[in-house]
Protein backbone atom coordinates (compact mmCIF):
# COMPACT_ATOMS: atom_id res chain seq x y z
CA UNK A 1 0.00 0.00 0.00
CA UNK A 2 1.28 3.49 -0.85
CA UNK A 3 1.68 6.17 1.79
CA UNK A 4 1.67 9.93 1.47
CA UNK A 5 4.26 12.24 3.04
CA UNK A 6 1.73 12.86 5.85
CA UNK A 7 1.16 9.21 6.78
CA UNK A 8 2.98 9.48 10.13
CA UNK A 9 0.86 12.54 11.02
CA UNK A 10 -2.31 10.57 10.37
CA UNK A 11 -1.20 7.63 12.50
CA UNK A 12 -0.10 9.91 15.34
CA UNK A 13 -3.47 11.69 15.22
CA UNK A 14 -5.30 8.38 15.65
CA UNK A 15 -6.72 8.20 12.15
CA UNK A 16 -8.65 5.16 11.01
CA UNK A 17 -6.91 4.22 7.77
CA UNK A 18 -8.43 2.61 4.70
CA UNK A 19 -7.25 1.47 1.30
CA UNK A 20 -8.25 4.17 -1.17
CA UNK A 21 -7.11 3.49 -4.73
CA UNK A 22 -4.08 1.62 -3.42
CA UNK A 23 -3.21 4.32 -0.87
CA UNK A 24 -3.36 3.98 2.90
CA UNK A 25 -5.51 7.02 3.67
CA UNK A 26 -7.33 8.43 6.73
CA UNK A 27 -11.11 7.90 6.57
CA UNK A 28 -11.61 9.81 9.82
CA UNK A 29 -9.74 10.94 12.93
CA UNK A 30 -12.53 9.99 15.32
CA UNK A 31 -15.75 11.59 14.16
CA UNK A 32 -16.52 12.02 10.50
CA UNK A 33 -19.56 14.16 11.31
CA UNK A 34 -17.59 16.61 13.46
CA UNK A 35 -14.98 16.86 10.71
CA UNK A 36 -17.76 17.59 8.23
CA UNK A 37 -19.16 20.38 10.41
CA UNK A 38 -15.67 21.86 10.89
CA UNK A 39 -15.45 22.42 7.14
CA UNK A 40 -18.96 23.88 6.85
CA UNK A 41 -18.51 26.18 9.85
CA UNK A 42 -14.79 26.92 10.23
CA UNK A 43 -11.88 25.21 8.48
CA UNK A 44 -10.73 21.66 7.87
CA UNK A 45 -7.83 20.12 5.97
CA UNK A 46 -7.48 17.00 3.88
CA UNK A 47 -4.39 15.16 2.77
CA UNK A 48 -5.12 14.63 -0.91
CA UNK A 49 -1.58 13.72 -1.90
CA UNK A 50 -2.88 10.48 -3.38
CA UNK A 51 -4.27 12.51 -6.25
CA UNK A 52 -1.75 12.99 -9.02
CA UNK A 53 -0.55 16.26 -10.51
CA UNK A 54 0.73 15.90 -14.06
CA UNK A 55 2.65 18.64 -15.82
CA UNK A 56 2.29 18.92 -19.57
CA UNK A 57 4.86 21.07 -21.29
CA UNK A 58 5.59 22.03 -24.87
CA UNK A 59 4.31 24.21 -27.66
CA UNK A 60 1.65 21.68 -28.63
CA UNK A 61 0.03 21.37 -25.19
CA UNK A 62 -3.06 23.45 -25.85
CA UNK A 63 -3.74 21.62 -29.10
CA UNK A 64 -3.31 18.29 -27.33
CA UNK A 65 -5.73 19.26 -24.54
CA UNK A 66 -8.29 20.52 -27.03
CA UNK A 67 -8.40 17.00 -28.42
CA UNK A 68 -8.09 15.16 -25.07
CA UNK A 69 -10.74 16.98 -23.02
CA UNK A 70 -14.52 17.18 -23.43
CA UNK A 71 -14.57 20.67 -21.97
CA UNK A 72 -13.10 23.40 -24.14
CA UNK A 73 -9.54 24.33 -23.22
CA UNK A 74 -10.20 27.49 -25.26
CA UNK A 75 -12.11 28.74 -22.22
CA UNK A 76 -8.75 29.12 -20.48
CA UNK A 77 -7.51 32.49 -21.69
CA UNK A 78 -6.12 33.99 -18.47
CA UNK A 79 -3.01 32.37 -16.90
CA UNK A 80 -3.84 30.66 -13.62
CA UNK A 81 -7.42 29.82 -14.59
CA UNK A 82 -8.65 26.27 -13.96
CA UNK A 83 -11.14 24.15 -15.86
CA UNK A 84 -13.01 21.00 -14.78
CA UNK A 85 -13.36 18.40 -17.50
CA UNK A 86 -13.92 14.78 -18.35
CA UNK A 87 -11.44 12.86 -20.46
CA UNK A 88 -13.33 10.46 -22.70
CA UNK A 89 -12.83 7.28 -24.67
CA UNK A 90 -13.84 7.32 -28.33
CA UNK A 91 -17.19 5.75 -27.36
CA UNK A 92 -17.91 8.57 -24.90
CA UNK A 93 -17.17 6.58 -21.72
CA UNK A 94 -15.46 8.61 -19.00
CA UNK A 95 -11.79 7.71 -18.48
CA UNK A 96 -11.49 10.22 -15.64
CA UNK A 97 -12.57 13.64 -14.47
CA UNK A 98 -9.85 16.17 -13.76
CA UNK A 99 -8.90 19.77 -13.24
CA UNK A 100 -6.54 21.48 -15.63
CA UNK A 101 -4.69 24.69 -14.74
CA UNK A 102 -3.43 27.00 -17.49
CA UNK A 103 -0.08 28.27 -16.23
CA UNK A 104 1.46 29.54 -19.46
CA UNK A 105 1.17 28.65 -23.14
CA UNK A 106 3.81 25.96 -22.71
CA UNK A 107 2.74 24.64 -19.33
CA UNK A 108 -0.56 23.18 -18.18
CA UNK A 109 -1.01 21.18 -14.98
CA UNK A 110 -3.61 18.43 -14.63
CA UNK A 111 -4.83 16.94 -11.35
CA UNK A 112 -6.32 13.47 -11.74
CA UNK A 113 -7.83 10.88 -9.41
CA UNK A 114 -5.62 8.48 -7.45
CA UNK A 115 -7.16 5.23 -8.62
CA UNK A 116 -7.04 6.20 -12.29
CA UNK A 117 -3.68 8.01 -12.39
CA UNK A 118 -1.66 5.23 -14.02
CA UNK A 119 -4.34 4.59 -16.62
CA UNK A 120 -4.64 8.33 -17.32
CA UNK A 121 -0.90 8.77 -17.71
CA UNK A 122 -0.69 5.89 -20.19
CA UNK A 123 -3.63 7.31 -22.16
CA UNK A 124 -2.28 10.86 -22.24
CA UNK A 125 1.23 9.65 -23.20
CA UNK A 126 -0.23 7.82 -26.16
CA UNK A 127 -1.81 11.06 -27.41
CA UNK A 128 1.03 13.36 -26.33
CA UNK A 129 3.94 11.69 -28.09
CA UNK A 130 2.98 12.68 -31.65
CA UNK A 131 2.08 16.16 -30.38
CA UNK A 132 5.58 16.75 -29.01
CA UNK A 133 4.30 17.37 -25.51
CA UNK A 134 6.25 16.16 -22.49
CA UNK A 135 4.43 14.64 -19.55
CA UNK A 136 5.73 14.64 -15.98
CA UNK A 137 3.77 13.03 -13.12
CA UNK A 138 4.56 15.11 -10.02
CA UNK A 139 4.74 12.43 -7.35
CA UNK A 140 7.34 14.66 -5.67
CA UNK A 141 4.50 16.98 -4.59
CA UNK A 142 2.18 16.58 -1.62
CA UNK A 143 -1.32 18.04 -1.84
CA UNK A 144 -3.33 19.54 0.99
CA UNK A 145 -6.88 20.90 0.64
CA UNK A 146 -7.90 23.46 3.26
CA UNK A 147 -11.61 24.20 3.07
CA UNK A 148 -14.22 26.17 4.97
CA UNK A 149 -15.34 29.76 5.57
CA UNK A 150 -12.20 30.46 7.65
CA UNK A 151 -9.82 28.46 5.46
CA UNK A 152 -8.25 31.27 3.48
CA UNK A 153 -7.76 33.48 6.52
CA UNK A 154 -6.02 30.66 8.36
CA UNK A 155 -3.88 29.49 5.45
CA UNK A 156 -2.53 32.78 4.11
CA UNK A 157 -0.06 33.65 6.92
CA UNK A 158 1.31 30.10 6.82
CA UNK A 159 2.25 30.16 3.15
CA UNK A 160 5.84 30.91 2.11
CA UNK A 161 6.20 34.72 1.81
CA UNK A 162 6.62 34.39 -1.94
CA UNK A 163 3.13 32.84 -2.21
CA UNK A 164 1.14 35.15 0.03
CA UNK A 165 0.41 38.07 -2.26
CA UNK A 166 -0.51 35.87 -5.18
CA UNK A 167 -2.66 33.56 -3.05
CA UNK A 168 -4.57 36.36 -1.33
CA UNK A 169 -5.55 37.87 -4.68
CA UNK A 170 -6.71 34.61 -6.27
CA UNK A 171 -10.15 34.57 -7.86
CA UNK A 172 -12.38 31.53 -7.53
CA UNK A 173 -11.07 28.67 -9.67
CA UNK A 174 -7.65 30.25 -10.19
CA UNK A 175 -4.25 28.96 -9.12
CA UNK A 176 -0.79 30.45 -8.85
CA UNK A 177 2.63 28.80 -8.85
CA UNK A 178 5.17 30.28 -6.45
CA UNK A 179 8.57 28.60 -6.39
CA UNK A 180 7.98 24.89 -5.93
CA UNK A 181 4.58 25.54 -4.35
CA UNK A 182 1.26 25.94 -6.10
CA UNK A 183 -1.81 27.47 -4.47
CA UNK A 184 -5.28 27.24 -6.02
CA UNK A 185 -8.66 28.53 -4.91
CA UNK A 186 -10.40 25.28 -5.71
CA UNK A 187 -11.87 22.41 -3.75
CA UNK A 188 -14.31 19.55 -3.48
CA UNK A 189 -16.54 20.58 -0.59
CA UNK A 190 -18.76 23.46 -1.72
CA UNK A 191 -16.88 25.83 0.58
CA UNK A 192 -14.26 28.45 -0.15
CA UNK A 193 -10.64 27.49 0.42
CA UNK A 194 -7.37 26.48 -1.13
CA UNK A 195 -5.80 23.40 -2.60
CA UNK A 196 -2.07 23.58 -2.08
CA UNK A 197 0.66 21.56 -3.76
CA UNK A 198 4.07 21.65 -2.14
CA UNK A 199 7.30 19.64 -2.06
CA UNK A 200 6.60 16.42 -0.13
CA UNK A 201 9.45 17.18 2.27
CA UNK A 202 7.74 20.39 3.42
CA UNK A 203 4.31 18.85 3.89
CA UNK A 204 4.72 17.77 7.52
CA UNK A 205 5.73 21.24 8.76
CA UNK A 206 2.92 22.89 6.82
CA UNK A 207 0.33 20.39 8.12
CA UNK A 208 1.49 20.90 11.70
CA UNK A 209 1.36 24.68 11.32
CA UNK A 210 -2.20 24.48 9.98
CA UNK A 211 -3.20 22.27 12.88
CA UNK A 212 -1.69 24.77 15.34
CA UNK A 213 -3.74 27.50 13.64
CA UNK A 214 -6.91 25.55 14.44
CA UNK A 215 -7.49 23.84 11.11
CA UNK A 216 -9.05 20.45 11.83
CA UNK A 217 -7.66 17.34 10.10
CA UNK A 218 -10.47 15.68 8.14
CA UNK A 219 -10.59 12.26 6.54
CA UNK A 220 -11.92 10.98 3.26
CA UNK A 221 -15.22 10.12 4.97
CA UNK A 222 -16.02 13.79 5.54
CA UNK A 223 -14.67 14.62 2.10
CA UNK A 224 -17.29 12.28 0.64
CA UNK A 225 -20.25 13.71 2.59
CA UNK A 226 -19.10 17.26 1.79
CA UNK A 227 -18.74 16.65 -1.94
CA UNK A 228 -22.11 14.91 -2.08
CA UNK A 229 -23.83 17.81 -0.33
CA UNK A 230 -22.04 20.11 -2.78
CA UNK A 231 -23.46 18.11 -5.70
CA UNK A 232 -20.09 17.00 -7.02
CA UNK A 233 -19.57 13.68 -8.75
CA UNK A 234 -17.13 11.02 -7.62
CA UNK A 235 -15.36 9.09 -10.35
CA UNK A 236 -15.99 5.35 -10.05
CA UNK A 237 -19.32 5.93 -8.28
CA UNK A 238 -21.23 8.43 -10.36
CA UNK A 239 -19.48 7.89 -13.67
CA UNK A 240 -16.93 5.55 -15.19
CA UNK A 241 -15.88 4.18 -18.57
CA UNK A 242 -19.30 2.58 -19.06
CA UNK A 243 -21.32 5.82 -19.09
CA UNK A 244 -21.14 9.13 -20.90
CA UNK A 245 -20.99 12.53 -19.22
CA UNK A 246 -24.45 13.26 -20.66
CA UNK A 247 -25.88 10.52 -18.42
CA UNK A 248 -23.76 11.64 -15.46
CA UNK A 249 -25.04 15.16 -14.85
CA UNK A 250 -21.95 16.53 -16.58
CA UNK A 251 -23.39 17.90 -19.83
CA UNK A 252 -22.40 21.36 -18.56
CA UNK A 253 -18.74 20.34 -18.82
CA UNK A 254 -18.98 19.17 -22.43
CA UNK A 255 -18.63 21.59 -25.35
CA UNK A 256 -20.08 19.99 -28.47
CA UNK A 257 -20.66 23.13 -30.50
CA UNK A 258 -17.98 24.52 -32.77
CA UNK A 259 -15.25 22.99 -34.91
CA UNK A 260 -13.09 21.63 -32.12
CA UNK A 261 -12.82 17.86 -32.41
CA UNK A 262 -12.13 15.84 -29.29
CA UNK A 263 -11.97 12.18 -28.45
CA UNK A 264 -15.54 11.02 -27.80
CA UNK A 265 -17.22 13.97 -29.55
CA UNK A 266 -18.80 11.92 -32.35
CA UNK A 267 -20.28 9.47 -29.84
CA UNK A 268 -21.74 12.28 -27.72
CA UNK A 269 -23.24 14.03 -30.75
CA UNK A 270 -24.92 10.76 -31.72
CA UNK A 271 -26.17 10.32 -28.16
CA UNK A 272 -27.47 13.87 -28.04
CA UNK A 273 -29.36 13.44 -31.32
CA UNK A 274 -31.32 10.44 -30.03
CA UNK A 275 -31.43 11.86 -26.49
CA UNK A 276 -29.64 10.18 -23.58
CA UNK A 277 -31.67 7.33 -22.06
CA UNK A 278 -30.80 8.15 -18.47
CA UNK A 279 -29.91 11.10 -16.30
CA UNK A 280 -28.17 11.58 -12.99
CA UNK A 281 -30.36 13.23 -10.37
CA UNK A 282 -30.14 14.19 -6.73
CA UNK A 283 -32.29 12.31 -4.21
CA UNK A 284 -33.53 13.36 -0.81
CA UNK A 285 -34.77 10.45 1.28
CA UNK A 286 -38.06 11.33 2.99
CA UNK A 287 -37.87 8.77 5.80
CA UNK A 288 -35.28 7.43 8.19
CA UNK A 289 -32.57 5.38 6.56
CA UNK A 290 -29.50 5.95 4.45
CA UNK A 291 -29.13 5.85 0.67
CA UNK A 292 -26.13 3.78 -0.44
CA UNK A 293 -24.51 3.04 -3.81
CA UNK A 294 -26.21 0.33 -5.88
CA UNK A 295 -29.60 0.48 -4.15
CA UNK A 296 -32.41 -0.03 -6.63
CA UNK A 297 -34.52 2.99 -7.54
CA UNK A 298 -38.15 2.34 -8.44
CA UNK A 299 -40.52 4.75 -10.20
CA UNK A 300 -44.01 4.07 -11.55
CA UNK A 301 -43.89 0.50 -10.30
CA UNK A 302 -40.95 -0.52 -12.47
CA UNK A 303 -37.27 -0.87 -11.69
CA UNK A 304 -35.82 2.22 -13.12
CA UNK A 305 -32.42 3.02 -11.83
CA UNK A 306 -29.72 2.82 -9.26
CA UNK A 307 -28.26 4.96 -6.53
CA UNK A 308 -24.70 5.85 -7.55
CA UNK A 309 -23.68 7.65 -4.34
CA UNK A 310 -25.53 7.93 -1.08
CA UNK A 311 -24.86 9.06 2.43
CA UNK A 312 -26.22 10.66 5.55
CA UNK A 313 -25.96 14.41 5.15
CA UNK A 314 -24.72 15.96 8.40
CA UNK A 315 -25.91 19.42 7.32
CA UNK A 316 -29.43 18.33 6.33
CA UNK A 317 -29.62 15.56 8.95
CA UNK A 318 -31.27 13.51 6.23
CA UNK A 319 -30.02 11.02 3.72
CA UNK A 320 -29.08 12.31 0.27
CA UNK A 321 -27.65 10.77 -2.84
CA UNK A 322 -27.33 10.68 -6.59
CA UNK A 323 -29.12 8.15 -8.78
CA UNK A 324 -29.01 7.29 -12.46
CA UNK A 325 -32.62 7.01 -13.65
CA UNK A 326 -34.55 7.09 -16.96
CA UNK A 327 -34.86 10.63 -18.36
CA UNK A 328 -38.64 10.50 -17.96
CA UNK A 329 -38.36 10.14 -14.17
CA UNK A 330 -40.38 12.87 -12.44
CA UNK A 331 -40.05 14.24 -8.94
CA UNK A 332 -40.71 11.24 -6.77
CA UNK A 333 -39.29 7.72 -6.62
CA UNK A 334 -38.87 4.87 -4.15
CA UNK A 335 -35.56 3.35 -3.16
CA UNK A 336 -35.15 -0.26 -2.10
CA UNK A 337 -33.34 0.01 1.22
CA UNK A 338 -32.67 -3.35 2.74
CA UNK A 339 -35.86 -4.78 1.27
CA UNK A 340 -38.12 -1.85 2.07
CA UNK A 341 -39.31 0.66 -0.52
CA UNK A 342 -38.71 4.10 0.93
CA UNK A 343 -39.96 7.33 -0.68
CA UNK A 344 -37.44 9.85 -1.97
CA UNK A 345 -37.78 13.16 -3.75
CA UNK A 346 -35.83 14.02 -6.88
CA UNK A 347 -33.99 17.30 -6.32
CA UNK A 348 -31.53 19.40 -8.22
CA UNK A 349 -28.07 19.44 -6.60
CA UNK A 350 -26.27 21.07 -4.90
CA UNK A 351 -27.84 20.22 -1.56
CA UNK A 352 -25.55 22.65 0.30
CA UNK A 353 -23.35 25.49 -0.92
CA UNK A 354 -21.24 27.82 1.23
CA UNK A 355 -22.84 26.51 4.41
CA UNK A 356 -26.41 27.08 3.20
CA UNK A 357 -29.04 24.44 2.52
CA UNK A 358 -30.11 24.75 -1.12
CA UNK A 359 -32.98 22.22 -1.29
CA UNK A 360 -36.40 22.27 0.28
CA UNK A 361 -36.60 19.78 3.16
CA UNK B 1 -7.01 -0.13 21.57
CA UNK B 2 -10.70 -0.69 22.17
CA UNK B 3 -12.22 -1.17 25.58
CA UNK B 4 -13.45 -4.65 26.64
CA UNK B 5 -15.02 -4.58 30.14
CA UNK B 6 -14.27 -7.69 32.15
CA UNK B 7 -17.76 -8.22 33.57
CA UNK B 8 -19.57 -8.70 30.23
CA UNK B 9 -19.97 -11.58 27.79
CA UNK B 10 -19.40 -11.23 24.07
CA UNK B 11 -20.30 -12.65 20.66
CA UNK B 12 -18.11 -13.11 17.62
CA UNK B 13 -20.38 -10.61 15.85
CA UNK B 14 -19.36 -7.89 18.36
CA UNK B 15 -22.40 -7.70 20.64
CA UNK B 16 -22.01 -7.56 24.42
CA UNK B 17 -24.32 -8.99 27.09
CA UNK B 18 -24.70 -7.78 30.68
CA UNK B 19 -26.66 -9.91 33.16
CA UNK B 20 -28.73 -7.67 35.44
CA UNK B 21 -29.57 -8.59 39.07
CA UNK B 22 -33.12 -9.70 38.15
CA UNK B 23 -31.80 -12.19 35.58
CA UNK B 24 -32.71 -10.08 32.54
CA UNK B 25 -29.93 -9.08 30.15
CA UNK B 26 -28.85 -5.85 28.49
CA UNK B 27 -27.39 -6.02 24.99
CA UNK B 28 -25.35 -3.58 22.93
CA UNK B 29 -22.48 -3.44 20.47
CA UNK B 30 -18.85 -3.30 21.53
CA UNK B 31 -16.44 -0.39 21.47
CA UNK B 32 -14.57 -2.15 18.69
CA UNK B 33 -17.79 -2.40 16.65
CA UNK B 34 -18.79 1.26 17.09
CA UNK B 35 -15.31 2.39 16.19
CA UNK B 36 -15.30 0.28 13.03
CA UNK B 37 -18.75 1.56 12.02
CA UNK B 38 -17.93 5.22 12.58
CA UNK B 39 -20.53 7.83 13.54
CA UNK B 40 -23.93 6.22 14.05
CA UNK B 41 -26.80 8.08 12.37
CA UNK B 42 -29.82 5.77 12.80
CA UNK B 43 -30.66 2.96 15.16
CA UNK B 44 -33.70 0.73 14.90
CA UNK B 45 -34.53 -1.05 18.16
CA UNK B 46 -36.98 -3.98 18.52
CA UNK B 47 -40.54 -3.64 19.82
CA UNK B 48 -41.19 -4.54 23.44
CA UNK B 49 -42.71 -8.00 23.70
CA UNK B 50 -41.08 -9.33 20.53
CA UNK B 51 -39.77 -12.90 20.75
CA UNK B 52 -36.28 -13.35 19.39
CA UNK B 53 -34.19 -16.48 18.92
CA UNK B 54 -30.45 -16.52 19.54
CA UNK B 55 -28.77 -15.29 16.36
CA UNK B 56 -31.82 -13.37 15.09
CA UNK B 57 -31.28 -9.91 13.66
CA UNK B 58 -33.00 -7.86 16.37
CA UNK B 59 -31.82 -4.30 15.68
CA UNK B 60 -30.17 -2.26 12.95
CA UNK B 61 -27.37 0.21 13.49
CA UNK B 62 -26.63 2.50 10.61
CA UNK B 63 -23.51 4.64 10.46
CA UNK B 64 -22.17 7.15 7.95
CA UNK B 65 -20.42 4.16 6.42
CA UNK B 66 -22.81 1.21 6.48
CA UNK B 67 -25.93 -0.42 7.88
CA UNK B 68 -25.38 -3.47 10.10
CA UNK B 69 -27.69 -5.92 11.79
CA UNK B 70 -27.35 -6.51 15.48
CA UNK B 71 -27.79 -10.20 16.29
CA UNK B 72 -29.40 -11.23 19.54
CA UNK B 73 -26.82 -13.20 21.53
CA UNK B 74 -29.62 -15.03 23.36
CA UNK B 75 -33.20 -16.08 22.79
CA UNK B 76 -35.93 -14.41 24.81
CA UNK B 77 -38.59 -11.75 25.04
CA UNK B 78 -37.73 -8.09 24.44
CA UNK B 79 -38.37 -6.09 27.61
CA UNK B 80 -37.33 -2.74 26.16
CA UNK B 81 -35.50 -1.05 23.34
CA UNK B 82 -33.38 2.00 24.13
CA UNK B 83 -35.67 4.78 22.91
CA UNK B 84 -33.02 7.47 23.47
CA UNK B 85 -31.17 6.12 20.45
CA UNK B 86 -33.92 7.37 18.13
CA UNK B 87 -32.78 10.96 18.67
CA UNK B 88 -29.25 10.31 19.94
CA UNK B 89 -27.71 7.45 17.98
CA UNK B 90 -24.31 8.90 18.90
CA UNK B 91 -24.76 7.51 22.43
CA UNK B 92 -23.48 4.23 20.99
CA UNK B 93 -20.28 5.97 19.87
CA UNK B 94 -19.87 7.88 23.10
CA UNK B 95 -20.79 5.20 25.63
CA UNK B 96 -21.19 1.81 23.97
CA UNK B 97 -21.37 -0.17 27.24
CA UNK B 98 -23.56 2.32 29.13
CA UNK B 99 -26.06 4.80 27.71
CA UNK B 100 -25.59 3.20 24.30
CA UNK B 101 -27.29 -0.07 25.26
CA UNK B 102 -29.67 -1.25 22.52
CA UNK B 103 -32.17 -3.66 24.10
CA UNK B 104 -33.11 -5.53 27.26
CA UNK B 105 -34.21 -9.12 27.06
CA UNK B 106 -35.79 -11.70 29.37
CA UNK B 107 -33.80 -14.74 28.31
CA UNK B 108 -35.57 -18.02 27.67
CA UNK B 109 -32.61 -19.90 29.11
CA UNK B 110 -31.33 -18.26 32.29
CA UNK B 111 -27.83 -19.74 31.98
CA UNK B 112 -27.41 -18.99 28.28
CA UNK B 113 -24.96 -16.15 28.59
CA UNK B 114 -22.41 -18.37 30.34
CA UNK B 115 -21.83 -20.06 26.98
CA UNK B 116 -20.78 -16.78 25.33
CA UNK B 117 -17.15 -15.62 25.15
CA UNK B 118 -15.66 -13.91 28.17
CA UNK B 119 -13.74 -10.64 27.92
CA UNK B 120 -10.32 -12.29 27.53
CA UNK B 121 -11.48 -14.43 24.62
CA UNK B 122 -13.21 -11.49 22.91
CA UNK B 123 -10.22 -9.17 23.43
CA UNK B 124 -8.01 -11.80 21.81
CA UNK B 125 -10.39 -12.07 18.88
CA UNK B 126 -10.46 -8.31 18.35
CA UNK B 127 -6.68 -8.10 18.60
CA UNK B 128 -6.44 -10.62 15.77
CA UNK B 129 -8.72 -8.59 13.45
Amino acid sequence: MRRTALYDQHVAAGARLVDFGGWDMPVNYGSQIEEHHAVRRDAGMFDVSHMCAIDLRGAGTRVLLARLLANDIGRLTVPGKALYSCMLRADGGVIDDLIVYFLDEHWFRLVVNAGTAEKDIAWIREQARPAGVSLTPRRDLAMVAVQGPQARTKVLPLLPPACQAGASGLGIFFGTPCGEWFVARTGYTGEDGFEIMLPAGEAMAFWNALQSAGVRPCGLGARDTLRLEAGMNLYGNDMDEGVSPLESGLAWTVVLDGDRDFIGKAALIAERSTGPARKLVGLLLLERGVLRSHQRVVADGADSGEVTSGTFSPTLERSIGFARVPVATRDSVHVDIRGRLMPARVVKPPFVRNGKIMVEL
Amino acid sequence: MSEVPGDLRYTKSHEWVRTLPDGSVEIGITDHAQSALGDLVFVEVPQTGRLVAAGDACAVVESVKAASDVYSPLGGTVLAGNESLATQPELINQDPYGQGWILRLKPTDAGGSAELQDAAAYAAEVAGD
